[in-house]
């Protein structure tokens, strides 16, 4: 369904007034993967690992410095905007804070009638009997239509911001971390519609989060980033049971659990390092608990190898054990 | 073992277009010396106005009706921050209680280095010279664990990293050695990794240099209370619903909200991946709350009785209390 190859993405640095700038923030580095249809691929990191870049040049919304993007076998790389439409129509995207997503101006029938009038899907009649039947699928009534979004809770919002997402009837979602602002009990009930629209309306998402225990329950399978490289990609289950590589192991036993205290917590030190000027070699030697000698030196390329079915590792840290 | 801080009725307001809204109902509790105690509730639920109300910091509009906060201070008596004069307040304030806010970025002040915003505290509560002070203050970098105390404590709050800057709020407020530390969520802004360094930190600090000083820990975060806290309080809509000691809680939760909380979490269902059970509906409005019980038009153990009257924190054993006329059936 979406394929990438390579894909980079740096933003040049701001120096001055006058000064052209020479350095880069490497956001994404080399990442490629497949998504296969109807399955859901988490994207993992702390902030600043690149994950919502990563997002973002995927839908376009930037535009890659180097790689391919391929979308049901179309590649899209090179795209421009008129040719976008098009694909947008197939491609959505759900974004983290639903109020800064929708035009506070604007009711919620305006909102969502916008993308359909652009795209001239049906007669101006229709929309509204259409509209009222995915405002109900999003567990919303038929009076939210004509109310605004500031009238909404949070909860609420995000809902709005799943229906405008899904009018066009896209085949493919983006959820740029959906439930991270949400309350525990309004992020159960979210999780909840999004794993029904994902059945319903057959969906492949990728779904961006911090948050490992809500990408464990929702997603096939998962990539772990940091510092804008993969350094592990795997099967949910795969990677939650057994991870390969350090930095993951770290992740996992970093998340405070309810039901059993950890008492082998693996706690990295330090903190990420910037992108603008990234270690070199395995971006992270400058954390890894048991780096060996090469890679402590930066002598060893970063690059995915697969250990065992569909489980990939950055191969240096396969040598660091 | 004495209580560092007893809270009795506790009601505070907020003054607004549409009358007083009520913030806090008769908040009653109390933390023993050493203890930590985590304070747990979804946003609205009146967390973060407990511990202003406690800190003397609430907004202008904000006032507390009745109520009694008895602390102990360091000289070992007991005094009630209702009556106190604000300038009696700031003597009290950093010196027998500080906080720990979630956002550093703004709390620290950011045209002081942070060395001197540290000295800054330790002077106005101890009457050293400025030597001294410094001296102390990069003991405390130390102690919190920043790596080259000397040159860090010479750069400003921008230069350091979010995880840094939280290490500085926590060893502004373990300056003067308080009786109680307020956290308010000090882990929430942070990345889960960096989260795990604090929380060693402070588990750390719980168990050596400060074993005397209370924590009051504010958070939504369930999996941290099991792992820092002893005892824990959950609120919801300005109440306290639920009290009790944290492995007995987790373990057997009762009341139906922190049943509804523990099975919201993600954890629980992926093994068999059942759909997450999650509690319907919306946390009420302050200003429009339902008749009879707050959680009522949310709970799935609901009876008539529920929507007509409002039960009280009962007593269920020497460390537990539920908000809930149905508690028996949970046990």
């Amino acid at each position: 369904m979406l394929s990438i190859k390579n894909l980079s993405k740096e933003f040049p640095v701001e120096k001055g007034l006058f000064s052209r700038s020479n350095s880069t923030v490497k956001a994404v580095q080399n990442v490629s993967f497949d998504i296969k249809k109807n399955k859901v691929l988490g994207l993992v990191g702390e902030s600043g690992s690149g994950k919502s870049t990563l997002g973002k040049t995927i839908m376009k919304l930037l535009n890659p410095t180097r790689g391919k993007i391929f979308f049901d076998n179309e590649e899209i790389t090179q795209y421009n905007k008129r040719k976008m439409i098009n694909v947008r129509k197939k491609l959505q995207m759900i974004f983290q804070d639903p109020f800064a997503s929708l035009n506070p101006r604007k009711n919620i029938f305006d909102t969502l009638s916008e993308p359909i009038l652009v795209h001239k899907l049906m007669d101006k009649k229709n929309i509204k009997d259409y509209l009222i039947k995915i405002i109900k699928d999003v567990g919303l009534n038929e009076e939210s239509l004509s109310r605004f979004p500031h009238e909404f809770s949070g909860g609420q919002r995000q809902r709005i911001g799943i229906a405008r997402a899904l009018v066009l009837k896209p085949e493919f979602i983006i959820a740029d971390e959906p439930v991270s602002a949400l309350d525990v009990s309004i992020q159960a009930q979210v999780l909840n519609l999004l794993e029904q629209i994902r059945d319903s309306y057959n969906l492949t998402m990728i779904f961006i989060s911090h948050d490992l225990s809500v990408i464990e329950y929702f997603c096939d399978s998962v990539a772990v980033m940091y510092l804008g490289h993969i350094v592990e990609m795997a099967p949910t289950k795969d990677l939650f049971n057994n991870p390969k590589h350090s930095y993951t192991k770290a992740l996992l036993s970093a998340v405070p659990k309810v039901k059993s205290k950890n008492r082998n917590k693996i706690i990295i030190k330090g903190d990420i390092p910037s992108p603008i000027n990234p270690p070199s070699g395995c971006v992270f030697r400058t954390r890894c608990p048991n780096p060996t000698h090469d890679c402590k030196e930066g002598n060893i390329e970063m690059g995915l190898i697969e250990v065992s079915p569909g489980h990939w590792v950055d191969q240096c840290c396969v040598n660091c054990g | 073992m004495r209580n560092t801080l007893e809270v009795k009725d506790l009601n505070t307001y907020f003054k607004s277009d549409y009358g007083s809204i009520k913030a806090l109902e008769n908040i009653s509790f109390y933390i023993k010396e050493g203890e930590v105690l985590a304070l747990v509730g979804e946003s609205g639920s009146g967390k973060t106005v407990t511990s202003l109300s406690i800190m003397g910091l609430l907004p202008p509009n904000g006032f507390i009706e009745k109520g009694k906060i008895a602390l102990l201070t360091k000289n070992n008596t007991q005094i009630n921050i209702l009556e106190l004069s604000e300038k009696k307040l700031n003597q009290i304030r950093g010196n027998d209680v500080s906080m720990v806010f979630q956002e550093p970025m703004t709390c620290l002040n950011p045209t002081m280095t942070v060395g001197s915003q540290i000295i800054e505290v330790i002077i106005n509560h101890k009457n050293i010279s400025f030597s001294a002070a410094k001296k102390e203050m990069i003991e405390l970098l130390k102690l919190v664990e920043i790596p080259e105390p000397e040159q860090r404590s010479t750069e400003y709050p921008h230069q350091l990293s979010g995880g840094m800057r939280q290490r500085i709020m926590i060893s502004i407020a373990l300056a003067c050695e308080p009786k109680l530390i307020i956290a308010d969520e000090p882990t929430t802004a942070l990345d889960v990794t960096i989260q795990a360094q604090l929380l060693d930190l402070l588990k750390k600090l719980k168990n050596s240099l400060v074993s005397k000083t209370s924590i009051l820990f504010i958070t939504h975060n369930l999996g941290i209370v099991r792992e820092i806290a002893d005892r824990i309080i959950v609120m919801y809509a300005g109440n306290i619903v639920e009290e009790g000691k944290v492995s007995e809680v987790f373990n057997k939760p009762l009341h139906p909200y922190t049943i509804g909380l523990i099975q919201s979490l993600p954890e629980f269902n992926i093994e068999n991946r059942k759909k997450i059970q999650p509690i319907p509906g919306n946390v009420p409005n302050m200003n429009n709350l339902p008749s009879g019980c707050n959680f009522n038009p949310r709970c799935y153990l609901v009876k008539e009785s529920c929507k007509i009257q409002k039960p009280d924190l009962a007593k269920i054993s020497e460390s537990r209390k539920s908000r809930c006329f149905e508690y028996k059936q949970l046990i």
